[in-house]
């Protein structure tokens, strides 16, 4: 079975080829990353205006990659929801009128599940069941993945999510926008000791986060800092590598302490953090202690990508779990969807 | 050879099939459909073809609105056309939306307003011989509605959405030069389809990938120098 998938929920237009024999066949992307950072922040008008430019040749190019016809394809896969409205609207339309030309079915497929089973497209990949941790610019969330959608939440953030409060502190040490990476980058070259960062919710007792009271500790520090003369470069290198050891240890606990509340074995990491380096040393140095397994997705689908929307369509195409109307959900919840394996 | 055309550019739905070149055999028909354009637009897309025995691959073109109108609904059109041109390999032409208002208008004179919001019109002046293309007169724009462009001569007849929200800011400002006026006229596949098959006669249709809107109203948010200037 050959499946498009097509992602467009928020400033990353995604699309590919998955062929539940071969695997992934083909997958290409367009961020619009560099358009929203003159604005600081997605400008969701300007992200569907966008994603309606990029659909098609983004189809064309993977089809060419893949050296299969648009005839081929047995079913198309797309985001339809969580996510900007009138960007998600973008996507569901060229694939819907394109699955009614073609007489293919669609699938409606819900953005968090395409980056949950995101290491499924990983060599090893992960067995079911798994905790996974998905945590991106959008989301922070711990959920028991028992099979293909049988998630259950265990935890989440209660107010920021994770790289929102790396991209909001980035901006706080004027590293642009989004500047998550550039901080983490900055990161590196810090000492992490030179300053102490809160840990918010750690012995909280539950498996919740929260993460906007770090950013408001950032600030906090930067103001001090500054207040006789501009932050020098080290100064500011020791306030990233601070703030990246709170995030990353409040993640690496609640994640440990989420496996051993469902006495699961296997971690997979999913979402745009997910690529952070300190964070996959911290849990794989974890993991290796405790006798765990971690997953993580291939680099190039931590962000939003088409290759995880083609994925979980053609997981649940297997089971027929095709999209009756052209709707979109631009809030959804995860837990709501049909179990089908 | 049967073409189509897709309106989803006002709170109305509307499609139009043609079976050959001439504008006496389109087949039009249209819906109150306020925000239910993604839903709607396919299903009855499909109603409307098996009426007349038709499939989608039997369609050689599709016209669509490149605007200006609502932009989510404009972009739901052009998605859908994209979609549906592409798996068909079919050109696509875009379609003015004041230009088929002035199509609607039936005249040789047609001064279009479609209300724009933000106390602003999308406006555009329109002139054509009996029986040959429209000539533009005032290229469209997004403006208010005090500060429309000024048409030479008058008896323009005024036609749009515009002209119900700012009836009386246009009426002063055009009301020497308006003639007749037609307030609640929306924009309808049928006259985007009459524009269009010539057109596709002509070979002036596109691949589905170059399908493209024109917004008019580009500044949609304040650059982050522009707001630390405000």
């Amino acid at each position: 079975m050959l499946v498009l998938g097509i992602e467009s929920s928020c400033d990353e237009t995604g699309v590919a080829l998955y062929d539940t024999e071969h695997g992934l066949l083909a997958h290409q992307l367009h961020t619009q990353i560099a358009m929203h950072s003159e604005y600081g922040g997605v400008v969701p008008e300007l992200a569907s205006r966008d994603h309606i430019r990029r659909v098609l040749p983004l189809t064309t190019a993977c089809l060419q990659d893949a050296q299969r016809h648009l005839a081929d394809i047995d079913a198309i896969a797309y985001t339809a929801g969580p996510g900007l409205a009138g960007a998600l609207l973008v996507g569901a339309s060229v694939a819907n009128a394109m699955a009614f030309a073609l007489n293919k079915p669609t699938i409606a497929v819900h953005h968090l599940e395409g980056h949950l089973l995101s290491p499924c497209l990983a060599d090893p990949a992960p067995q079911f069941p798994f905790v996974a941790l998905l945590v991106s610019g959008g989301h922070t969330q711990l959920m028991a993945v028992h099979g293909v959608g049988h998630y259950e939440l265990l935890g989440e953030t209660v107010d920021d999510a994770a790289g929102e409060a790396f991209d909001k502190s980035a901006k706080l040490l004027g590293l642009g926008y989004p500047g998550g990476p550039a901080l983490s980058k900055l990161a590196d070259t810090g000492d992490a000791s030179r300053f102490t960062l809160p840990r918010p919710m750690l012995h909280s007792g539950t498996l919740d986060m929260s993460f906007s009271g770090l950013k408001t500790a950032v600030l906090n520090l930067v103001t001090q800092q500054s207040k006789d003369a501009a932050l020098d470069d080290a100064t500011r290198a020791d306030i990233c590598a601070a703030f990246q050891a709170a995030i990353v240890e409040v993640l690496v606990k609640k994640s440990l302490a989420a496996l051993k509340q469902t006495g699961m074995k296997r971690l997979v990491i999913a979402g745009g953090v997910g690529a952070n380096r300190q964070l996959r040393a911290a849990l794989d140095d974890a993991a290796k202690k405790r006798k765990l397994e971690v997953f993580y997705p291939p680099m190039a689908l931590c962000t939003d990508n088409g290759a995880m929307i083609a994925y979980a369509g053609a997981q649940r195409l297997q089971f027929q779990q095709t999209a009756g109307s052209f709707a979109i959900q631009p809030r959804w919840d995860l837990a709501s969807l049909d179990k089908v394996s | 050879m049967p073409y189509l055309a897709i309106d989803t550019s006002s709170e109305q739905l509307s499609l139009a099939l043609s079976t050959g070149h001439r504008a006496d055999s389109i087949v039009a028909r249209e819906w109150p459909v306020g925000q239910k354009h993604a839903e709607l637009t396919l299903p009855y897309l499909r109603a409307l073809l098996s009426d007349h025995q038709l499939a989608m691959s039997d369609i050689a073109g599709i016209a669509y609105p490149s605007g200006p109108g609502s932009f989510t609904g404009l972009r739901i059109g052009c998605g859908i056309t994209q979609g549906l041109a592409y798996a068909q390999n079919i050109p696509v032409v875009g379609i003015s939306t004041l230009e088929a208002l002035a199509e609607a208008s039936g005249v040789i004179r047609a001064y279009v307003c479609i209300d724009a919001r933000m106390n602003q019109v999308y406006c555009a002046a329109f002139e054509r011989e009996p029986g040959s293309a429209w000539k533009t007169i005032h290229e469209a724009r997004v403006c208010n509605p005090e500060d429309v462009p000024l048409p030479a001569g008058n008896d323009w007849f005024g036609i749009g959405t515009g002209f119900k929200t700012y009836a009386d800011a246009l009426q002063t400002r055009l009301g020497a030069q308006l003639g007749q006026i037609d307030a609640e006229r929306q924009p309808h596949a049928r006259d985007m389809l009459q524009l269009a098959l010539p057109r596709f006669a002509a070979g002036q249709g596109l691949p589905a990938e170059e399908a493209n809107l024109v917004y008019l109203r580009d500044k949609v948010a304040l650059k982050t120098h522009e707001r630390a200037a405000k």
